[in-house]
């Protein structure tokens, strides 16, 4: 029923809020919003609201990565946000939530990692990421994706004691977060043959399925994830990695360049 | 992608590290009815990675929750042996395998009747027993071949090869050096037939031109895995069909 409804509204072009298939509702990025983080950054698109946080602490590297800072997403679906997420150990999605945005930050290496080591194979900076939704009207991927991407961009270093070897989280220094790319998720729904952006939670209930893509600067792409019960064709994909980087540059200047 | 401790080139004289061509695929090995007890199974051997896979089903949803009335309600579960890894691979659900089981299921979902088999459950266990890169698709070639063998009805089989770059160069089927070490991995689906995507993930860093390159070589590569799924259930199948 939803869905057939959808479908001819976007055989026509259209969207049941007026927009245009590939038109994103209002989006808004506030940064600096947490006193307490390092750094934050509350995103709306619509009515979904997403806040994330950055937390640093300092911790043992991998061994793989024994000069490398570490950098862990993690998105917490509480029923805050949508009636139907549970409380309890992460839901698959929340897990494909943190997983993709994940990626999307680390694959293009947005964040230098390798300038967070305090001493190698000991010490490094760790870097958490936390996506809250507040209020689920869709999108939540593309929400958070450019909230994390925002409250990194406006992270600084609390203070590191070398002779205690511990980090004093009450003061803060002036060193950012050395950040070297601005990747942007743009995640794209189907239903039938119609594709659009910036789905709504009654879209997302009808969609068949869905394709996020990240990109860089430079329009080229970091990241993909299709989700859902559904398929894209080759062509499809060309087609949306061609309007993931238009859009993305206009959701890019959202964020804060420094 | 990306570490430390990989070795200098990925790619030496034009052959890789274990001597194939940029677009050639490792042996592969497809096996039906390896597990008595299961209502479908298989076993699939790429190159040195090896995953068995049971198909329990169509039953009875359990816990209720899950039950959807109007669709089957396909319980993917991939998972990783202990001994699969070069260090213990601790067993049970990781959040790694919680999200592969999410996007195999999405995979396979497609090429199910979904709707014929409302109200029921449909489980998949895939393991790996032995990992060497291009496990979850190794995983998807297993599973599709095992719905198939349970019997499930299904519009196509469900084809997966995962490809990247390493060394600057596009190639096909990657394995561990190149998926630890290389720059892009970009593990896809199709079902065959009507050449629809029904998984893709890609990390690293691609343009748009080599993002369509590598998914006109994994497709073809598809056709390659799907004319080998067929030969194993004929093996299976075939001899009862023509004593018939």
């Amino acid at each position: 029923m939803l869905k057939q409804y959808f479908i001819e509204l976007l055989e026509k072009d259209k969207r049941e809020d007026g927009r245009k298939p590939f038109e994103y509702r209002d989006v808004s990025v506030e940064t600096g919003v947490i006193a307490r983080a390092n750094g934050s950054a509350r995103v709306k698109i619509g009515n979904t609201e997403v806040l994330v946080g950055v937390k640093l602490d300092v911790g043992t590297p991998f061994p793989d990565g024994p000069e490398s800072g570490i950098l862990m997403v993690n998105a917490e679906l509480l029923p805050l946000a949508n009636p139907n997420f549970e409380f309890g150990p992460p839901s698959k999605d929340s897990v494909e939530l943190s997983r993709v945005i994940d990626r999307g930050i680390r694959e293009c290496h947005a964040i230098d990692l390798d300038k967070l080591c305090i001493k190698a194979k000991e010490k490094v900076w760790m870097v958490f990421v936390d996506i809250y939704p507040i209020n689920d009207d869709g999108n939540l991927l593309d929400a958070g994706a450019l909230g994390a991407i925002a409250a990194l961009k406006t992270t600084v270093l609390p203070k590191y004691d070398e002779k205690e070897e511990k980090v004093i989280h009450k003061e803060l220094t002036k060193t950012k977060l050395p950040l070297v790319h601005s990747p942007v998720m743009t995640t794209f729904g189907k239903i039938g043959n119609n594709k659009f952006s910036d789905s709504t939670m009654r879209e997302e209930k009808a969609i068949e399925t869905r394709l996020s893509i990240v990109t860089t600067e430079d329009g080229n792409v970091s990241a993909m994830q299709k989700g859902g019960a559904g398929m894209f064709t080759a062509d499809d994909v060309i087609e949306l990695i061609e309007k993931s980087a238009e859009l993305g540059k206009k959701l890019r200047k959202l964020v804060p360049s420094k | 992608m990306g570490g430390v401790g990989g070795p200098e080139k990925l790619i030496v004289n034009g052959k890789r590290l274990d001597g194939r061509k940029l677009n050639e695929m490792r042996e592969m090995e497809i096996k039906v009815g390896v597990i008595p007890n299961a209502d479908g199974s298989a076993m699939v051997t790429l190159g040195e990675t090896k995953v068995i896979c049971a198909v329990y089903g169509p039953k009875e949803v359990l816990p209720r929750r899950n039950l959807d009335s109007e669709k089957a309600f396909l319980n993917c579960v991939y998972g990783m042996a202990s001994f699969s890894t070069s260090e213990r691979n601790r067993p049970g659900p990781s959040r790694r395998s919680t999200e592969i089981s999410k996007v195999i299921a999405d995979a396979l979902a497609p090429a199910i009747f979904m709707e014929k088999y409302a109200g029921l459950e449909i489980t998949v266990i895939m393991e790996i027993i032995n990992a060497n890169a291009g496990t979850r698709t190794a995983a998807i070639n297993a599973a599709s071949v095992a719905l198939a063998d349970a019997g499930i009805e299904m519009r196509d089989l469900v084809c997966s090869v995962a490809s990247g770059k390493a060394d600057g160069q596009l190639m096909l089927d990657l394995f561990e050096p190149e998926d630890n070490f290389g720059e892009v991995d970009m593990p896809l689906a199709i079902l065959p037939n009507t050449k629809q995507i029904t998984l893709l993930q890609m990390d690293g860093m691609l343009t748009k031109a080599e993002a369509k390159k590598l998914i006109e070589m994994s497709m073809k590569a598809c056709e390659q895995i799907y004319e080998l799924q067929k030969k194993a259930l004929k093996e299976k199948y075939g001899s009862e069909k023509e004593s018939e």
